[in-house]
């Protein structure tokens, strides 16, 4: 189960010399358990700050975010992450990649490679199990990224513009994948994008957010049947939709 | 067998014949025109002298003792330097207390520290180790602190979301791999100034056997055939103990870096 509920989060960072950035306003929204939802917003809107903070890596400077009613105060292996940068260890193959939250759980070698092969064959690197990341193409190294997320089994799995580095092509292709995913594994999504197409296709509900500082603009359902044409009217009226949002949020700045 | 060692100097002919080369006129330079074996020993006497010190077997005592000497001082090194880059690397706090000593003392020549070495240690193998520990330190050091501080955020923080809290952990299974190449770059600098030191510190009296030793001891005696072999085999030493440590380091540890530029 992974229900995520964010209470009037805000965040300020402040500088050495005493100014201060205002990061997130007041944000609230929760995510239901099983459910798919994008952030989507300007540049500098605090949502990867906001999916930070939900990850542990960051602080949050008041309001409270909790999963499943407990508060979050750190990293914690129940909420996993996928990065924009590519982040597999180097210097481990893709199998001892996606192993590695297991070893840290302490669960035995033969054990956790078994339970391993599953999600790398899940994500479709079967062959390339024993390859480095420097031997796999940048689309291959997310879906190793995905694959080593899931192994832990989190109940959120939270995704900081995970295709925002990979051709068009690819990106498509790796967005189908991760849905099929989704459907498979009973698992939270919480995606951080500025695509709104990708938004479009991948949500449940998309939470837009302001120019700094990041307050929750609107949050838009997606109630299109899936698997959703990428370029049927519905589809489009409703990026149209966003992306007026968006350039609203660009004229008043 | 025939064919592969055909093959071999098929592929190695050039660098083969330059050896040729340079070794003939060497020999005709130091035969024909030096004529002076205290000024410039010809290729045959030093071959002849090579295998004197074969049959008297002192060749073997005398690497030996050296190898002893530079492995005291390496295994020195590695135990004290590659834990301080570490802490260093990682806590601040600490890098602000040890980094100032570690300034004042890092630029006094290690061949400076002879004296203390003979008064602290006498005429032992730990002193001629400890002259090769201290050339050997600051680099291991160094490499180790400036391997720590480039580890890149994302690995760190992507351990930390997979359940590697711990400082300890995190040292173990993501710093220490990723900043291998610099480490490992830090030992084979510090494996060169420490060959230097070891010979210093034997020329100059800290130990009364080794290759440095044999230098010294034979320039006395006026023999520079004996030098000049002595001279070789430092070099051939040094070269195979590089070798060897690469061959390993690549094979073993970087296998992970043959994708990337170094």
């Amino acid at each position: 189960m992974g229900r995520v509920s964010i209470k009037n989060v805000s965040r300020i960072f402040k500088k050495e010399d005493k100014s201060s950035t205002e990061a997130l306003k007041n944000v609230s929204f929760d995510v239901g358990d099983g459910e798919f939802v994008c952030l989507l917003g300007p540049s500098g809107c605090g949502k990867t700050t906001l999916l930070r903070i939900i990850a542990g890596l960051e602080t949050l400077t008041s309001g409270d975010i909790t999963l499943n009613g407990v508060s979050i105060t750190g990293p914690d292996p129940k909420r996993g992450m996928v990065f924009q940068q590519y982040s597999l260890f180097p210097w481990r193959t893709v199998i001892d990649n996606v192993t590695f939250g297991l070893e840290m759980q302490g669960i035995d070698k033969a054990e956790s490679r078994k339970h391993a092969e599953k999600y790398i064959e899940l994500v479709g690197l079967k062959q390339f199990k024993n390859s480095y990341p420097y031997e796999l193409s940048g689309g291959m190294q997310q879906r190793a990224a995905i694959a080593r997320a899931l192994a832990n089994e989190p109940e959120v799995l939270l995704m900081d513009e995970p295709f925002g580095a990979l051709d068009a092509q690819t990106r498509n292709i790796l967005q189908d994948e991760l849905l099929r995913i989704w459907e498979q594994r009973h698992v939270t999504f919480i995606f951080v994008t500025h695509s709104v197409d990708e938004a479009v296709v991948l949500s449940d509900r998309i939470v837009v957010m302001t120019a700094r500082p990041g307050r929750i603009k609107e949050i838009v359902e997606v109630d299109l049947p899936r698997p959703r044409s990428r370029t049927s009217p519905e589809v489009n009226r409703l990026r149209d939709r966003v992306l007026k949002l968006l350039e609203e949020e660009r004229f008043h700045r | 067998m025939k064919k592969s060692f055909i093959k071999t100097i098929e592929e190695n002919g050039i660098e083969a014949l330059s050896l040729i080369i340079a070794i003939a006129i060497w020999q005709v330079v130091a035969d024909k025109i030096v004529q002076n074996k205290l000024l410039l020993p010809s290729f045959y006497d030093v071959i002849v002298s090579f295998f004197a010190i074969i049959e008297s077997g002192l060749i073997f005592t005398d690497t030996l003792t050296s190898l002893l000497h530079f492995f005291v001082g390496i295994l020195a090194a590695f135990v004290i330097g590659i834990p301080l880059g570490i802490v260093m690397g990682w806590f601040k706090k600490a890098n602000r207390a040890i980094d100032p000593i570690i300034e004042i003392l890092r630029p006094i020549p290690p061949l400076a520290w002879i004296p203390f070495a003979i008064v602290w240690f006498g005429l032992t193998h730990q002193a001629a180790g400890f002259v090769v520990f201290v050339g050997m330190i600051f680099p291991i050091i160094i490499n180790t602190y400036t391997g720590f501080k480039n580890v890149p955020k994302v690995y760190v923080e992507a351990a930390k979301v997979l359940g590697c809290t711990r400082n300890l952990d995190l040292i173990r299974h993501v710093a220490i791999p990723s900043a291998m190449p610099s480490i490992v770059a830090g030992i084979r600098i510090a494996m060169g100034v420490g060959w230097m030191c070891l010979v210093a510190a034997e020329m100059f009296g800290v130990s009364n056997r080794g290759l440095g030793y044999q230098i010294w001891h034979n320039y006395y005696l006026h023999r520079m055939d004996f030098v000049l072999v002595y001279m070789l085999l430092l070099g051939f030493v040094g070269l195979l103990i590089d070798r060897f440590f690469r061959y390993y380091v690549d094979a073993k540890l970087l296998k992970w870096t043959s994708g990337t530029v170094v």
